[in-house]
């Protein structure tokens, strides 16, 4: 296939200039009279534009090289990379500390060693070969040295000394380019340190005579700024100064500087407003040189930096945006909503216009452009759209109403990005009469996923709308509860570091709150359960500082039985922790997973206290205990059970302090015969051994599932043992009594009945009252809350309990239990191509409000209604019930969907020009108009009107005359390349190294002429290195020979044009 | 509360300087990279992990799916050209769109030097092509955006060597 791809390049080489393409022209030309003999013409034409490109080493690349790049491309994995990686260290290592090594070899091993570090590892044995390369005169080498250094180096290492003196050195050269290497090097390699030594050469350079020194000055001076924003503070005006530049790569440069500048104090750049709208002005007016125009549009990336400074500028104030409101208009106007760069544009300017004073028809033309981002099939227009709506919908809230589907699309759409950036949209509008809908999405989501940082950072937009907006404690502890799972369940698979983050940072809040107020007990009673079982995991406290806390808790609580019971528990879970596990948790990120946490406290705080925290602790000896039937003295004993035990099971010295001591005795004597068995369990277990303890109390097992083996199985070897040794056998007790009806002991009803005499058995324990099994439908009439901690955590409880009673129904029950779970917790299921429907559904529990019975019954009703609503989807595309219901409860706040209808007909544009904020209308301070003489630009160009002599247009006269033409010939290049690529991507396609059949021929002679006819009419200058010309062609052909690379073998890829 | 959520801001833990671009990645279909520059300090091992966790992410995605993916910090713009990838990570506040479309520029300047810029282009033309960036991006900031401007430099190298 890439047989064909050489002709390619061959026909390609048609209008070359050089001798050589001339007279393969004319070979060429017979060819192309000679239908018949064409096949063999081309092969001929192949050789010898191959044998032409041969002679040519204008690569200068060793074999070596060309073989560590051939073999790097070829790698098939990335172990495989490795192995080529760590050969070629060692060979460097050989051969780069010898004495006489030739210029341009040295600068290969450059860049090997460039590779080495790219390919992820270390170089750090040449880096002094880097820097001393800096040293070279040759311009080449000294670029490629600088480059090196600045990839290998930060700006604290300590060659940096060696190279400072050498830049120094270079920002004097009389050859520019070797100035513009050194500033390069600047901008990436000095430090606080060592501006001073820099600083007043760079200062001289912002005069320079050449603009790219000039433009390489101001980011270097930009950069100083960056690092140390004293150094420079006398010399800021050189970046107003610039601003006013005859080339406008060097006003372009300077927008970089003023926009850290004005972010930095909008005030004192006010006067610099008009300056800016002018420019901007001239900008889409087309005043700019050709070169800068990308697309068609007229320098759109400076526009852009220029809509951001004026978005900074014009907040809250009227003044400053009112100069404003015109150009912005004007770009809006002429906004190209075709291509990428216009919609960019686009987008700059609804940010802009989101962001100053507000304007009522720049707003209704913003809202257009959303409405066309949002209808567009491109998901980058609907991100931007997203993004856009959100930051306009505080001015006019409106504008969201008219988007509802769009924006619910665009929340269930499977592509993750867009999910998120409608959740961010959803976080700014929510209020009170949303919050829950909004809410319990946001963690059904948080649920799904296993990005651990987007799920911390989403629990606290959670927890703070929740705490903003919640309309009932009684919702709010819905969500506390919700989040608080996560603490002990994990965030799902395999993200261990995550879940020890997680837990470390609850620790220590409920560190911090401990120490506080007198807490209420059910909250202290999960306090006491997290510092028991997670307080000494991640060996930032010890076990007697957790344990320290713990008693003063039973202390100063000593009168609340629960929470003396709670601190013994989470004491014990303490120790326990403490020694087991040190789980390799030492994780490189150290991203707070506090949010959620901080919202479960606050939450708590707010007097949330009815949560019956239902909090398993899990006992030694098969004890289980339920975290709502025992008091927290319970708890604590608990917890310090479980670090004890920890520290036992590590193998660790058990160093009880002497109030942990007092305690345990004292509750030894307690009249509560829960807590004596627990202080009891606690003793006992600090007694026994390490492994035991182990098995007994293992880390962070809380949620596993503890089986119960209720034939006494792993007795069996000790009994067949005994029976060998002639031990009685063991007869059942029904047996031997001869009741026969012992099964109708386990239901309790028909056992009172039944039984007369004394029972031996103890009462089973009573069974909670049974929830009603919860149904998918029933909650969703409900449609907002997502009612799962009840549900699953009574059922949870209820199996526990019941397993001691080793009903059958408590074993039915647990695999109920299990089923839940992991659809709960399993992981999301949105990669796979399904339909929204089945996404949701994937992610919606049983208990969650979605589709299912409304669905079926809502479809015929609803239709009609929508249609209004939603008009501009073209197609009526069946909009589902369940997908309305959620618009009206996100915007339409409790409203009903008939009540939606009539409010969204009234919605479109006129009330948008009416209904601006009045609170959006501050104004921080009313600034006065720009003295005329205050713009302090040293040159005259920009004033308040626009210049009667247009800088820029001066300036086009200035430039080379082969730059206008160079520039429009590479337009015309961009729009008919992708003929060229179309057939490259077709010729590559049909076939290998053979010979073309006829009908390929055409296929290509076709493509010839039109080769030949664009060359013809645009390439009458060629300049030497500019792309698509024979040369280059030629001599990629020639590497890939030399390099002994077959294009159709191994790795094709590699060749394809990456614009093809 | 309000502390443990400022936490999340952007660029926690890496001073305060504002920098829209803060690395630009070329990486292949299979994963391997093929450019790297990096406008902040990363260790070697930041790096690896960063881009395997990034790459994966944005190998992991279809045609359909919008060119923007969050990550830590990060916001990924990035696009595909034949076997390559062009990634480059932003700060939350850049334009997305507008990064699409440098990366675009950036891969017309290359097709404009290399011609018909391939992979291999890249591979044997490392430092060209970091040249490139260089004349385009400084201090994380797009700082040229004419091809010719950006080119001259280079072109000029390769004439007096």
């Amino acid at each position: 296939m890439d047989g064909k791809r050489q002709e390619c390049r061959d026909h390609q080489s048609l209008p070359s200039p050089t001798p050589g393409g001339s007279k393969r022209r004319r070979v060429l030309l017979g060819a192309l009279y000679n239908l018949h003999s064409l096949a063999s013409k081309v092969e001929q034409l192949k050789s010898l534009g191959r044998e032409l490109a041969m002679g040519s080493h204008h690569h200068g690349h060793s074999k070596e090289f060309l073989d560590l790049i051939k073999s790097i491309g070829e790698a098939r994995s990335k172990a495989e990379e490795d192995r080529i990686v760590l050969r070629e260290i060692e060979t460097l290592k050989r051969r780069i500390n010898d004495a006489e090594i030739p210029n341009r070899k040295m600068k290969e091993y450059i860049i090997r060693l460039l590779y080495v570090e790219m390919l992820g590892h270390d170089a750090s044995f040449g880096y002094i070969h880097a820097v001393k390369m800096t040293h070279h005169h040759s311009l080449l080498l000294k670029r490629t040295g600088y480059l090196a250094v600045t990839l290998f180096l930060t700006d604290s290492h300590d060659l940096i000394i060696l190279i400072v003196n050498t830049i120094q050195k270079d920002l004097a050269s009389d050859n520019y380019l070797v100035v513009c290497a050194a500033l390069n090097a600047v901008c990436r390699l000095i430090n606080d340190e060592t501006i001073p030594a820099i600083l007043p050469r760079v200062v001289d350079l912002i005069g320079h005579a050449k603009d790219a020194v000039r433009k390489k000055a101001v980011m270097a001076l930009h950069r100083f700024y960056q690092k140390s924003p004293s150094s420079v503070s006398h010399l800021l005006s050189n970046f107003r100064k610039r601003l006013s530049d005859n080339d406008p790569g060097v006003m372009g440069a300077s927008l970089c500087p003023l926009f850290d500048l004005v972010s930095d104090d909008a005030d004192s750049y006010k006067d610099l407003v008009v300056s800016f709208v002018s420019i901007l002005k001239q900008v889409a007016e087309r005043r700019l040189p050709k070169a800068y125009d990308y697309h068609q549009m007229p320098a759109p990336f400076i526009q852009i930096k220029l809509l951001k400074i004026l978005a900074l500028l014009g907040s809250g104030d009227k003044q400053a945006s009112g100069h404003m409101y015109t150009v912005l208009g004007e770009i809006i106007r002429r906004g190209d909503s075709v291509s990428n760069i216009g919609n960019a544009v686009l987008y700059e300017c609804i940010c802009c216009v989101a962001s100053i004073y507000p304007n009522p028809k720049l707003l209704e033309a913003a809202a257009d452009v959303i409405a066309k981002f949002l209808k567009s099939d491109s998901h980058n227009l609907k991100y931007m759209g997203i993004d856009a709506l959100g930051r306009l919908i505080k001015l006019s809230p409106h504008v969201a109403e008219q988007h509802q589907l769009a924006v619910i699309d665009c929340l269930e759409d499977p592509d993750d990005s867009l999910k998120r950036k409608t959740f961010e949209l959803l976080y700014k509008m929510t209020k009170s009469s949303n919050v829950e809908v909004i809410v319990d999405r946001m963690i059904d989501y948080m649920i799904s996923i296993s990005d651990d940082h987007y799920k911390t950072y989403i629990a606290s937009r959670c927890v703070e709308l929740a705490e903003q907006f919640a309309p009932s404690n009684h919702w709010f502890i819905q969500v506390a509860h919700n989040l608080m799972r996560l603490i002990a369940e994990g965030f799902g698979e395999n993200d261990d570091a995550a879940d020890s983050q997680l837990r470390s940072s609850a620790v220590e809040s409920y560190l911090q709150i401990i120490g506080e107020l007198k807490l209420p007990s059910v909250f202290l009673q999960v306090i006491c359960w997290v510092l028991g079982e997670y307080g000494t995991a991640d060996g930032k406290h010890s076990a007697s500082y957790i344990s320290g806390k713990l008693c003063d808790i039973a202390e100063a609580y000593s009168n609340d039985e629960n929470v003396k019971h709670l601190l013994r528990v989470s004491l014990f879970e303490k120790y326990h922790i403490f020694l087991l596990a040190r789980r390799p948790g030492g994780s490189s990120h150290q991203l707070s997973r506090g949010g959620d946490l901080g919202g479960v406290e606050s939450q708590s705080k707010r007097g949330a206290w009815a949560v019956t925290v239902k909090v398993r602790v899990r006992f030694p000896a098969g004890v289980i205990a339920e975290g709502e039937i025992v008091g927290a003295e319970a708890y604590a004993v608990s917890a310090l059970m479980k670090i004890y035990a920890f520290e036992v099971a590590a193998r660790r010295k058990v160093d009880i302090l002497p109030e942990c001591q007092y305690l345990i005795e004292e509750l030894l004597a307690s009249h509560s015969t829960d807590l004596q068995q627990r202080a009891y369990e606690l003793q006992t277990l600090i007694g026994l051994d390490a492994q035991t303890v182990e098995t007994t109390m293992p880390q962070d097992a809380s949620c596993e599932d503890i089986e119960v083996d209720k034939d006494l199985s792993f007795l069996n070897g000790y009994v067949q043992q005994s029976l060998e040794k002639g031990a009685q056998p063991y007869i059942p007790e029904d047996v031997r009594s001869g009741m026969r009806n012992m099964n109708n002991f386990r239901s309790q009803d028909h056992q009172e009945s039944l039984q007369h005499g004394l029972r031996f058995e103890a009462y089973e324990i009573p069974k909670p009252p049974m929830q009603p099994k919860v149904t998918p439908v029933s909650f969703a009439s409900s449609s907002d809350i997502v009612p799962v901690p009840e549900a699953l955590s009574s059922r949870e409880i209820h199996h526990i309990s019941s397993v001691g009673s080793t009903s059958e129904a408590g074993s039915s029950e647990l695999k109920l239990r299990l089923d839940g779970v992991q659809k709960k917790w399993g992981r999301p299921t949105h990669s796979s191509p399904a339909s929204s429907a089945t996404v949701s559904a994937s992610y919606s529990t049983s208990e969650k409000p979605t589709n299912g019975a409304t669905k079926v019954d809502g479809a015929t009703a609803v239709n009609s209604r929508v249609r209004d609503i939603y008009e501009s989807r073209k197609a009526q595309v069946e909009i589902s019930p369940e997908k309305q219901k959620l618009a009206a409860s996100l915007f339409g706040g409790s409203t009903k969907p008939e009540k939606r209808s009539s409010t969204s007909h009234k919605v479109p544009k006129s009330n948008a020009s009416t209904s601006v904020p009045n609170e959006v209308a501050m104004e921080k301070t009313i600034h006065q108009p720009p003295p005329p003489d205050l713009l302090d630009l040293g040159e005259p160009d920009v004033t308040t009107a626009p210049p009667p002599v247009d800088p820029f247009q001066q300036l086009e006269g200035l430039l080379d005359p082969s730059f206008n033409s160079a520039t429009d010939h590479n337009v015309g290049a961009a729009t008919n390349s992708p003929d060229i690529m179309a057939f490259y991507a077709e010729a590559t396609a049909s076939g290998g190294n053979s010979i073309p059949v006829i009908g390929d021929n055409i296929n290509l002679l076709s493509e010839l002429s039109n080769a030949a006819v664009k060359a013809k009419s645009g390439k009458t200058i060629v300049t030497p290195s500019k792309g698509l010309n024979a040369q280059d062609s030629l001599q990629k052909d020639a590497l890939v020979r030399q390099m002994g690379v077959n294009p159709s073998s191994q790795n094709p890829i590699l060749f394809r044009d990456l614009l093809g | 509360m309000n502390k443990v959520l400022g936490g999340f801001g952007r660029g926690v833990g890496r001073g305060i300087i504002r920098m829209g671009i803060r690395f630009v990645l070329m990486v292949n279909k299979q994963g391997q990279t093929r450019l790297a520059q990096y406008y902040e300090y990363l260790t070697l091992d930041e790096r690896r992990a960063l881009e395997g966790e990034i790459v994966r992410k944005c190998l992991a995605r279809n045609e359909q799916q919008c060119s923007f993916v969050e990550h830590r910090n990060y916001k990924i713009v990035y696009r595909r050209y034949a076997s390559l990838f062009f990634l480059v990570g932003v700060d939350n506040d850049e334009n997305e769109l507008a990064i699409l479309e440098f990366i675009h520029l950036l891969v017309e300047t290359m097709d404009r030097h290399f011609g018909n810029v391939c992979e291999l282009d890249i591979m044997f033309h490392l430092e060209k092509a970091h040249f490139m960036l260089e004349e385009m991006v400084m201090n994380g900031c797009i700082v040229e955006t004419s091809k010719s401007n950006i080119l001259t430099p280079i072109q000029l190298m390769d004439k007096t060597s």
